[in-house]
This record gives C-alpha cells, sequence and structure tokens, in this order.
C-alpha cells in the first residue's frame, strides 16, 4: 500500500534547512542576550560580563546550564497543565515564524537541482507571520493566569490588551506596503527589491513606505514586549509580571522566547522594508564570484541587516524610559491607528493617480 | 486511503473531539483553549478545501483576537463550579428543546443540500486575488453592508460603553 506519495529527498534538504534556520536562530538568540549585557554595560559605562571566556564570550552557555540545574518550582495554586504549556507556546511561536521567511536567493547544484533557502513559500507569507503573532500572546495569558498570582495576572492582561492595540496599527501600516507590492508572498516581496537602485528610485521598500516602517517599527517593540513598552513586565509594579512564578528553564523559555522574537521580527522587517538579502551592486558582484560564494554572500548580508536591527531594538531599551500604561494606549490608539490609516490613504490615492 | 483522506479524518475527530471538550469541560478556562483547538481543526479542514485565505483568516480574527478577548473575560470574572449560578429545570428543558430543533433544521438543511466535490487540482480557488475579485464583483452589495453592520456595531459598542 503506498500511503504517502512523497519525495525523500525533498523532505531531507527541507529538513536540513529547518534544523539550520532552528540551530541559527537560537544561536543568535543566545549571543543576543550576551550582546544585551554587553550594550547595556558600554551604554551604561560599565564592563559588563568578562568572566567566562574572553570578553565573557561563554557566559551565554554558562546562564543556559544554570538555568538547567537550577531547582523546578511548580507553585501548589497553580493550574498545573496550563502552568507548564504557557512557556511551551511562548517558545513554539516564536520558532515558527522562521519558516516564511526567504533567507537567500535559489541556488542551483551542480546537478541542476536548484535548492530554495526558505522553507515555505506560501502565497499568504505575511498572513501567516500574523496569525503566528496574534497566537504568540496566549503563551503569556496563560502562564500568567496559571500562576495563581496577581501580579501575574495584570501582566498577562496588561500583554494581552498591548498585543491587540498594536497588532491593528501593524495591520493597517502593511496593508499600505501590500498595496504597493501587489502580493503577499515574502519571496515575492523581496525580489521586487532586487539591487537597491532601479533607474528611478530606490527598490527597497523603506524609502517607498517611510511612514509605514515607522509605524511598524513601532508596533514591532509593543509586540515584543520590549521597552519602552515593556508594561506586562515592568518590574517597578509588578514583579517582574507574567514569569513572577516561573524558574528553571520555564524561565529561562519566556526569556529566550523574548530574544527569538526580536531575531525573527528583525528578519520579517529587513524582509519587508529593507530589501531582504539584496544589496547594492548585487548583479556586478554576480558575475564575478561563484555562485555558492554569491549565495553565502546573500546570506551574509541578511543577517547583517538583523544584528543592526537587534542592535537598534538594544539601544532604545537602554535609553527610552518605560511608558505608562494609558500613555501606551494613546500612543497605540489615537496616534498610531489614525497615522496608519492617513498612510494607507494616502498610498492609496499615489498608486491611482501618480503611478498608474 | 491517501493522504487527503487521513488528514480530513484527523481534522474532523480533532474538531468533533474538541467542540464536546468546549461543552463538557468544568473550567471555562479550558473551555476557551478547546475552542481554540476547534478553531485550528477547522482551518485545517478550510486549507484540505484549498482556501488558503480563509484558513489563516480563521486563525487571525477568532483564534488570535476574539478568543483572547474571551480568555480575557473569564480571567477577570474568575468563574469555577461554586459561584456557577443554578439554573431551573424549566430553563434546562427549554434549552434542550431549543438545541434540539436547531439540529433537526440543521440536519433537513444538510440532507437536501447538493454536495459539489472538489477539484484537487485547481489550488488557487482560494487565494486572496480571486477572493478578493469575486467579492467585489459579484458579491459587492452583501460585502458593503455587511461593513455598514460591522460599523454600526462599534459605533453601538461605543456608545454603550461612554460613561455619563
Amino acid at each position: 500500500m503506498l500511503l504517502l506519495q512523497v519525495d525523500i529527498a525533498f523532505i531531507i534538504e527541507k529538513l536540513i534547512l529547518i534544523t539550520v534556520i532552528l540551530l541559527g536562530s537560537l544561536g543568535i538568540a543566545m549571543y543576543a542576550t550576551w550582546a544585551e549585557r554587553k550594550v547595556a554595560a558600554v551604554m551604561q559605562d560599565r564592563r559588563g560580563p568578562n568572566r567566562a571566556g574572553p570578553f565573557g564570550i561563554l557566559q551565554p552557555l554558562a546562564d543556559g546550564l544554570k538555568l538547567f540545574m537550577k531547582e523546578e518550582i511548580i507553585p501548589e495554586r497553580s493550574t498545573r497543565v496550563l502552568f507548564i504549556l504557557g512557556p511551551c507556546l511562548a517558545m513554539l511561536t516564536a520558532c515558527m515564524t522562521s519558516a516564511v521567511v526567504p533567507w537567500g536567493p535559489d541556488f542551483t547544484l551542480s546537478n541542476g537541482h536548484i535548492v530554495s533557502l526558505q522553507v515555505a513559500d506560501i502565497n499568504i507569507g505575511i498572513l501567516f507571520i500574523f496569525g503566528v503573532v496574534s497566537l504568540g500572546v496566549y503563551g503569556i495569558m496563560l502562564g500568567g493566569w496559571a500562576s495563581n498570582n496577581k501580579f501575574s495576572l495584570l501582566s498577562s492582561i496588561r500583554a494581552a490588551s498591548q498585543a491587540i492595540s498594536y497588532e491593528l496599527a501593524m495591520g493597517i501600516s502593511l496593508i499600505a506596503l501590500l498595496m504597493m507590492t501587489g502580493s503577499l508572498s515574502l519571496r515575492e516581496i523581496v525580489s521586487q527589491q532586487h539591487g537597491f537602485w532601479d533607474g528611478h528610485w530606490f527598490t527597497w521598500y523603506f524609502f517607498k513606505q517611510p511612514l509605514g516602517f515607522l509605524i511598524f517599527l513601532v508596533c514591532a517593540f509593543a509586540e515584543l514586549n520590549r521597552a519602552p513598552f515593556d508594561l506586562a513586565e515592568a518590574e517597578s509594579e509588578l514583579n517582574m509580571g507574567y514569569h513572577l512564578e516561573y524558574s528553571s528553564m520555564k524561565l529561562g523559555f519566556y526569556l529566550f522566547a523574548e530574544y527569538v522574537n526580536m531575531f525573527v521580527s528583525s528578519a520579517i522587517m529587513a524582509t519587508l522594508f529593507f530589501g531582504g538579502y539584496n544589496f547594492p551592486f548585487m548583479d556586478a558582484v554576480a558575475q564575478h564570484v561563484p555562485a555558492w560564494l554569491f549565495t553565502l554572500l546573500c546570506v551574509g548580508v541578511l543577517m547583517t541587516k538583523i544584528i543592526g536591527f537587534i542592535l537598534f531594538f538594544m539601544f532604545v531599551r537602554w535609553t527610552l524610559p518605560r511608558f505608562r500604561y494609558d500613555q501606551l494606549m494613546r500612543l497605540g490608539w489615537k496616534s498610531l491607528i489614525p497615522l496608519a490609516l492617513v498612510n494607507m490613504l494616502i498610498t492609496g490615492i499615489v498608486i491611482l493617480w501618480v503611478l498608474k | 486511503m491517501g493522504i487527503y483522506e487521513i488528514l480530513f479524518w484527523f481534522l474532523t475527530v480533532m474538531a468533533i473531539g474538541c467542540a464536546l471538550g468546549v461543552i463538557l469541560s468544568r473550567n471555562p478556562v479550558n473551555s476557551v483553549l478547546f475552542l481554540i483547538a476547534t478553531f485550528f481543526a477547522i482551518s485545517g479542514h478550510y486549507l484540505l478545501l484549498n482556501a488558503q485565505f480563509l484558513a489563516i483568516v480563521n486563525v487571525i480574527v477568532y483564534a488570535g483576537a476574539i478568543m483572547v478577548l474571551f480568555l480575557f473575560v473569564i480571567m477577570l470574572m474568575n468563574l469555577n463550579a461554586d459561584v456557577e449560578p443554578q439554573k431551573s429545570r424549566l430553563v434546562q428543558l427549554a434549552g434542550m428543546i431549543a438545541g434540539g430543533v436547531l439540529f433537526l433544521v440543521v440536519l433537513a438543511a444538510l440532507r437536501t443540500a447538493t454536495l459539489s466535490s472538489l477539484d484537487k487540482a485547481s489550488t488557487d480557488i482560494g487565494l486572496i486575488k480571486n477572493l478578493g475579485r469575486v467579492l467585489f464583483t459579484q458579491y459587492v452589495l452583501p460585502f458593503e453592508i455587511s461593513s455598514v453592520l460591522f460599523l454600526s456595531a462599534m459605533i453601538g459598542a461605543i456608545v454603550i460603553g461612554k460613561k455619563e
């Protein structure tokens, strides 16, 4: 009985790709924790971690080991299943988004087989990201509620209302972008931003949608629960919020999911607005280097953009003070959503009457 | 049985099982979680029917936004068996009869419905491009009327929620 007619080579190829992407995003997230402490140290005129290895480079490993070794405490009055499900969901949704990001151009092997550096080219790529992001809040909500602690509950409610409010502005700012691309597939959007200059204007969507990018960036901060919008874990009012009752690796998952999310949202911003793996003069470079080197170069360019965004997230965290909750809501509903709507209208008018 | 049928049966069992979980679980938070799982199973069915856009929008709108609000309210109300109001026998009986009648109506409608078989080859029928074209040409009037309905619902909610 031939139950499943599948191409084994295809499955193996995708499995390898998924493994590499997962390991890569986990590794970068791991070193983002180290970089965050280093950046904080530099900005506050300190040295930062410098004991484990040269420049404290082994610090993330030590931290991970410490989290694994700590005693695991599940509060007696918590809802046990949901308490464990919370961090699992947070980590799962953080890792899922990377499936639709194109990490590099297609690459032809010597036997003519084309390898795509994208796990799944689905034609609703951006909507998939939205779906996963909108599920991300369940990890925080369930964890906060199941802890049976009023600080955790308050924090999870804050996180949920913040996420829902900012998803609206984020969606509307993306609609303006999608009106220009005419496609929801990330692969298609990246290939439209080929090179840097098309003879009339920049090809990268940042230069066509600067306001849309600004709104998207602010919303990304809010969706990630990063400072200045980290109201959900405001330690001065909520004692660390939703992960107050967590210990050991479950706490580690929550903390780590934030860094994986930061990596993935940087990748998405680079892909949507900053040309993904495209770079200036790429056609000239492609003619002079072998294909495998060109692909590696493209991946490297994307990684550079991503690391730039991650550093930006960190600079902002150590620069701006935390918003108050009513300020956060006012910014979301009364500034960003109208601004995004105006941006959408202007984009529509320009497309209709100017570009035709 | 091909992969199509396997997926269909898996999703069907999941949808019905989770839907039963919604009404059978004592804890309202568990009910909400089961309902979310049901929405996922239904999204899977949409995917099998080549309606990719509907599938993902179902996840975003229902599982991602509406159920978060449900969970929100239930967490704040802190419902449990002690504070649950006891309904009288009469109300329970009325509920049973109303539900049974609804079931009969659905059954009668399903019995006479014409089933058109799915063309598995045309995978682009549910794409956003085709869906948008149909919505804004063939069904433009119902589409616009329903958006006016949503607008009026929003205004109504604001009027009710206003403190005065």
